[in-house]
């Protein structure tokens, strides 16, 4: 059975393997036998490797060097390229983050290959799916050069485990001076939560225009907290300065797929519903009866946000006990 | 400093956008075509930078004969000048295709610094800097937040979950902008007027020594396989707040197993 590499991608807090990783080795059993590839610092895939096995990979490539974190996206394509070439396998796929897309891009050029961007399935056959312009159309497309790259959207696949014997393999990593000119110098994190990460979240409540000022995101975060809930925004939230701009859902944001989202005091613009369109259920409270959001809400409240999402807020939280 | 800003000429991200049935490419003809939004804030900061450090600012788009709308829209902006790469060879060139020719026209200008919008609201892909980097053998510094110029030394802020990573590299380097990272001017009537005389360069792909038969749809490294619109929902249920709204959403919600 052929050979399919799935970069994994781990949480920069504590090592452990981003669900975005699980979906993709799952989303890629599909093309042949899976096989993790680990790339960065020293030690970096002692705290991944029984997730990768619990998850399907039979092999668990790791390539460890400080030099693979000192530089930007680069070193990642360097060392997947190497391994194309040594192992030959029928496809790569990549969860698709901001990294894992530049990593896609770069390993297409660097093997002659064609790759597929933000795609929602893999069919056995290649064949991917994948949303566009604001989740009016679906497209089917196939890689045809090369070996077929593929980055996955987040929360398009549910993670499954298939246990498998994840063999450590040492890859051994030898730079190119091209891939060390971008040097990262620190990683600043502004803001610590404990919440979700957006892309990731089962649930995301987001909050827009009708939420007025940055402390009354407080409702939002309420709300977003009895539900074990990421919290985005808008565009018009975040343009007035109420979020900041990493939690703008939306076409010049991220792109979420979760289960449930739910959209308070957000007119729902094309700019917003590019962002969130394909969610699984889509609640939305908004005073006026006419603002967009509801032609795509299963379940909506015509009325005062500053009302119902507190009252909401509590219901959940007596629920929940 | 000599700044090459790429721009993009999109379907407007505000229209009712679909793919042409007969060649499945991005319907461009019937559409209502604008300049790539994040695109004017790479503009923006690359007029910022020529304003501390002098030089020059161009343009460089590939795309059908009226992408010129995009280019003067950004000439008017302050840009000095443009070359248009227009070829009807071009038509349907998947990313990897488009950068080579991108590639190809950057290697015949005198740049010091290629700014470029992180993404396109068309196609969404966000890989071109990365690829031009790559076959241009230059730094990448990707979704920017926030760029400055020390001597030969260019630092980025790359935009993250929760934060950013400080970036650095030496010039000449490639950098996508966010649109956080400045408010973009609106071109002045003067700046409109004088960008009708500004000099735009029209370039094939002979003048750019590129084989008409490695690029566009007939060679793209992916392809369409087919495409259908989205089935519509179906109709939700809408109730007005009388007291009970926050009851019966989470009624709502209870009734689906979400909470």
């Amino acid at each position: 059975m052929a050979e399919v590499l799935v970069l994994v991608e781990l949480n920069p807090a504590d090592g452990t393997v981003r669900k975005g990783t699980l979906e993709a080795l799952t989303a890629a059993r599909a093309l042949g036998e899976v096989s993790a590839v680990v790339a960065g610092g020293p030690g970096v895939a002692a705290g991944a490797r029984d997730a990768l096995a619990e998850y399907g990979a039979s092999k668990v490539y790791v390539a460890e060097s400080p030099e693979i974190d000192e530089y930007l996206v680069a070193p990642k394509a360097e060392v997947l390229a190497q391994l194309v070439a040594q192992v030959s396998p029928a496809a790569v796929v990549i969860p698709s983050s901001p990294e894992g897309r530049e990593v896609a891009g770069r390993l297409a050029l660097k093997t002659g290959s064609g790759f597929l961007t933000d795609v929602t399935e893999i069919a056995a056959d290649g064949t991917a799916t994948q949303v566009v312009f604001a989740g009016a159309q679906i497209v089917h497309s196939k890689v045809t050069t090369g070996t077929p790259i593929y980055t996955l959207r987040g929360n398009s696949v549910a993670p499954e485990p298939a246990p498998a014997a994840g063999e450590q393999v040492p890859v051994e990593v030898t730079l190119s001076e091209q891939a060390k000119l971008t040097r990262v110098v620190d990683k600043v994190v502004e803001q610590k939560s404990n919440r979700p990460e957006l892309t990731e979240a089962a649930i995301v409540v987001s909050g827009g225009r009708g939420v007025a000022s940055a402390e009354n995101f407080s409702i939002i975060e309420g709300l977003a907290d009895s539900l074990g809930a990421a919290v985005g925004a808008s565009r018009a939230a975040v343009d007035s300065g109420f979020y900041p701009h990493s939690f703008q859902v939306g076409q010049t944001g991220k792109t979420v797929s979760p289960q449930l989202y739910i959209a308070v005091g957000i007119s729902g613009a094309i700019q917003h519903r590019a962002g969130m369109q394909t969610s699984k259920t889509i609640v939305a409270v908004n005073k006026d009866p006419e603002a967009p959001i509801f032609e795509l809400a299963d379940f909506g409240v015509v009325g005062d946000l500053f009302q119902v999402a507190p009252q909401a807020t509590e219901l959940i939280r007596a629920r929940r006990g | 400093m000599n700044i090459v800003v790429l721009v993009k000429q999109v379907p407007d991200s505000g229209t009712q956008r679909s793919l042409d049935p007969s060649d499945n490419t991005v319907a461009r003809a019937t559409a209502d075509n604008v300049i790539n939004e994040i695109d004017e804030y790479a503009i923006e900061e690359a007029l910022q930078v020529k304003q501390a450090q002098g030089g020059e600012v161009t343009i460089l788009t590939v795309g059908p004969a009226s992408a010129t709308d995009a280019i003067r829209k950004a000439l008017s902006m302050g840009a000095d000048k443009a070359v248009h790469v227009t070829d009807d060879a071009i038509h349907g060139s998947c990313a990897v295709q488009t950068s080579a020719v991108l590639a190809a026209a950057l290697q015949q200008l005198d740049y010091d610094l290629v700014l470029m919008g992180a993404t396109s609201t068309d196609g969404q892909v966000a890989v071109m800097p990365a690829l031009l980097a790559e076959r241009l053998g230059i730094p990448q510094l990707s979704g920017a937040q926030k760029l400055t110029v020390e001597g030969s030394t260019v630092k980025v802020e790359r935009q993250t979950d929760g934060g950013f990573w400080a970036l650095e590299a030496p010039l000449p380097a490639i950098v996508s902008t966010w649109d956080t990272i400045n408010e973009p001017r609106y071109p002045s009537f003067k700046g409109i007027m004088a960008a009708k005389k500004k000099p735009v360069e029209t370039k094939s792909l002979a003048d750019l020594g590129i084989d008409p038969a490695t690029v566009g749809l007939a060679t793209a490294t992916s392809a369409v396989v087919d495409f259908a619109g989205r089935p519509p929902k179906g109709e939700g249920v809408k109730v007005t707040d009388e007291g009970d709204g926050a009851q019966k959403l989470v009624g709502y919600l209870a009734e689906q197993k979400l909470v």
